[in-house]
């Protein structure tokens, strides 16, 4: 007798061949898409908010890109060993790499961004720099960055928006924020900067002598600038726009889009940000000070609601501190589930007296008015007295900065690794007036404050893990911010894009392996 | 005629009448016919009208009573309107009534500080106040009675001005009254009914402007109004269209009533006028 187990495999994989041939590659054609909002510019490492990422990430490139689980694979880098001790770092480059001038990619650019550009002008990667001791370029393809302490999430710094490869060529021992190229930047990426008509569009063009032979597919990339939501939700609708990167339209027009004929949805290409949104507590004062109030808040919420009603269902309800694409998350944590009745006995018991308590929503939106007046509702039902206060975006980061709030609403990116992204909300020397992306809640445990910091640099990763075990279980049962929603921020495209989002960034350097299927 | 034998010869002032009643009858009864706060998220959203028991008119975004949205709406908007007139008229009146009896330099000072009011416009100038004092109920009242207390000064002066040379005017100061107490007592209720005809269409108006504040997202996010169910409704016109509909219809009620009321009042109240026309 035949197994029909066997059987079934032998078809599934001749199935599996003949999609393969059909999907084969195909050149040529141009892709359009939109840019919101316009950029300020785009010479990555300069500059490093959203917008700019999204396009400039098909011209510049980093050391590593990494997979949808955050695994680092090869991009400029062609391999890298680590020493035993977790302190020495060397990277093999690609040896047929070249600039879009013309000009060899070697060891010196390396050591260029790394040491002088970045260490200048770029933030992040200046956080991940102050752990690095010494950067060599021992021959002209081979790097070496020697730490000064194991530091866990070094390899996942390499990403090209935070760690890009700048020409040394162009750059060197100029004023780097005038010089003259950031005119037309200079990468070493699948596509070439072609011409910016400022507000209507940005044009890129395939770069014929990229290193990976056949890549890219597509012969250029048109990032275009529409600045109200609804008209680019039209000007999908009516086939201009190819692809929808995440963020540029409204939650609500996704399901009518997403509905559309030849419509493709995608929730991937974030992994490496994963933004997390969450409350604010204010842990100095009033009733948000108290342990079993903030745990109430939990309880009290019903965060399914918001992600099935606000969120179109995208999007997930956090565990805890850490979120589900962060390494080391414990998912054995108790999870805090709607129960209206508990919160109402933790209020009880802490006796709460009914004093006021104010939310401060984030100005980003509808969706988000939408989600402060579910969550007011939600409080108010299980007796607390919630006010909103309406705010604008300088309104809202001026009261955060100030601390002048007792719930407020916010979304952060969590860069894979809890040294990078996490433990910056609950470190007390993170404390600082002014900002609204430090520990705005005021959180201080002496505890927390030394395992973060012992497992930044712990070595190897099983040692990390132990240290972020015992963390989580502290912030899960002190609970000093709120944990909302993964953010499930979906990517639009006509089906015939093929091959779109292949990596944790998603977009931002998504063009290099798409391809037309028309 | 009685009063209102004659306010009840303009039809249309009736059916105003009528109508105020039902809106004011609505803001009364909406805490008994719906308990709940109106912001409770209490069904599956989107659910279009009549087509569950206790919806008659849906849910709107998240599930909540669009019918209890606008009951309580009724409430808020009437309360705004009123309060709103009131306070303008608190500013208007004196300064008009100042104005107009004194006249001279005090009339040349008061008048152009209301010019100053007047020349910018009302809209403009009401959004930047509820921004500045950030969106409340009190700060959106404010900035309503402060933009619409000008045409009040402007009317009531000229009222002041026309009166103030009357022969029971010069009597009373003949008499040896005081210029407040000829102010209060002797003119003040002779300019009465222009005044509340005036302040019935400023209600309408108010309604009208807090409507456009809440739409823009300039409401109190603490109270549900027809204006603020109208803007978050806007954004998914073209998936529900009974969440902008409803608000929008009552709020064309009541400034539309508000407006014939006005009207018979005027009729009611200046019999000559009404009747020369």
């Amino acid at each position: 007798m035949r197994d029909p187990l066997a059987l079934a495999i032998s078809a599934a994989a001749l199935a599996f061949t003949t999609t393969a041939l059909a999907d084969d590659p195909k050149q040529g054609g141009t892709v359009n898409t939109i840019v919101q909002p316009e950029p300020p510019g785009l010479v990555l490492g300069m500059i490093q908010n959203a917008p700019t990422r999204v396009v400039a990430g098909n011209i510049y490139e980093g050391l590593l890109r990494y997979t949808t689980d955050l695994e680092p694979i090869p991009q400029l880098a062609e391999s890298w060993d680590v020493s035993d001790d977790g302190r020495t770092y060397t990277f093999h480059l690609r040896e047929n790499v070249a600039w879009h001038d013309g000009e060899p990619f070697t060891a010196d650019d390396v050591v260029f961004s790394a040491d002088v550009f970045h260490r200048e002008l770029n933030p992040s990667a200046r956080a991940v720099l102050q752990h690095v001791e010494s950067i060599e370029a021992t021959d002209e393809h081979t790097v070496v960055f020697t730490l000064t302490e194991p530091f866990g999430p070094f390899l996942l710094s390499f990403e090209a928006g935070t760690f890009t490869m700048v020409p040394e060529h162009l750059y060197a021992g100029t004023d780097f924020r005038n010089n003259e190229h950031n005119d037309h930047p200079i990468g070493t990426g699948p596509f070439k900067f072609a011409n910016w008509e400022r507000g209507t569009v940005i044009k890129l063009v395939k770069n014929d002598d990229y290193y990976e032979e056949g890549l890219p597919y597509l012969d250029g990339v048109n990032w275009h600038v529409i600045p109200d939501g609804g008209s680019r939700a039209v000007a999908f609708e009516n086939g201009t726009i190819d692809v929808l990167p995440s963020g540029t339209v409204e939650n609500f027009d996704i399901p009518r889009l997403s509905e559309m004929d030849n419509v493709c949805v995608t929730e991937e290409g974030h992994e490496y940000f994963s933004p997390y949104s969450m409350l604010w507590m204010n842990n100095r004062e009033g009733p948000t000070a108290d342990k079993r109030f903030r745990q109430a808040v939990m309880y009290a919420m019903d965060r399914e609601f918001a992600r099935n009603v606000l969120w179109n269902g995208l999007g997930k309800v956090p565990l805890s501190a850490f979120g589900s694409n962060a390494r080391f998350q414990d998912d054995t944590l108790e999870p805090y589930d709607y129960n209206p009745e508990r919160a109402r006995e933790l209020l009880e018991e802490m006796g709460y007296d009914g004093e006021e308590v104010t939310i401060l929503p984030l100005p980003y939106g509808e969706t988000w008015t939408r989600w402060a007046e579910a969550v007011q509702q939600n409080l108010r039902e299980v007796g607390i007295n919630v006010r909103t206060q309406a705010t604008d975006v300088g309104g809202w980061n001026q009261r955060l900065g100030d601390w002048d709030y007792d719930l407020a609403f916010t979304y952060l990116y969590q860069y894979g690794d809890p040294a990078l992204g996490i433990s910056r909300t609950y470190l007390s020397d993170n404390i600082a007036k002014g900002s609204p992306w430090n520990n705005v809640e005021g959180y201080e445990n002496a505890r927390v404050d030394e395992l973060f910091n012992e497992a930044a640099t712990a070595y190897p990763d099983s040692e990390r893990e132990a240290l972020y075990k015992e963390v989580q279980e502290i912030l899960h049962e002190d609970v000093p911010v709120g944990w909302l929603m993964e953010l499930g921020f979906p990517t639009l495209y006509r089906c015939d894009v093929k091959d779109l989002v292949n990596s944790s960034v998603g977009l931002n350097e998504g063009f290099r392996d798409a391809w037309l299927d028309r | 005629m009685s009063f209102f034998a004659r306010f009840a010869q303009n039809r249309g002032a009736l059916v105003g009448l009528i109508i105020l009643l039902m809106i004011i009858a609505m803001a009364i009864l909406a805490p008994l016919l719906f308990p709940e706060s109106p912001w409770r998220m209490v069904q599956r959203p989107f659910l279009p009208p009549l087509s569950q028991e206790g919806f008659p008119l849906g849910t709107d975004t998240m599930g909540r009573n669009v019918a209890a949205g606008l009951m309580h709406g009724a409430w808020v908007s009437l309360l705004i309107g009123l309060v709103s007139t009131s306070v303008a008229l608190l500013i208007g009146v004196p300064l008009g009534a100042i104005a107009g009896y004194y006249g001279g330099l005090i009339d040349d000072i008061l008048m152009r500080f209301t010019e100053f009011f007047q020349t910018i416009p009302n809209f403009a100038l009401a959004i930047v106040l509820v921004a500045i004092m950030q969106p409340s109920v009190t700060s959106i009242v404010l900035a309503i009675a402060l933009v619409s207390w000008p045409p009040v000064a402007r009317l009531v002066r000229a009222e002041f001005m026309s009166l103030r040379n009357r022969e029971y005017v010069e009597a009373a100061r003949l008499v040896g009254q005081t210029n407040t107490t000829i102010i209060l007592r002797q003119i003040l209720p002779n300019t009465l009914s222009p005044i509340i005809v005036l302040a019935s269409l400023m209600v309408a108006t108010a309604i009208l402007l807090e409507s456009s504040l809440s739409f823009l997202g300039l409401g109190d996010p603490n109270v549900m109004s027809w204006g603020y169910m109208i803007g978050a409704a806007r954004t998914v016109i073209r998936q529900a269209w009974w969440l902008s509909f409803f608000p929008g219809v009552a709020i064309l009620l009541t400034v539309l009533a508000l407006n014939l009321v006005g009207e018979g009042l005027d009729d009611a109240l200046n019999p000559k006028l009404s009747r020369e026309r």
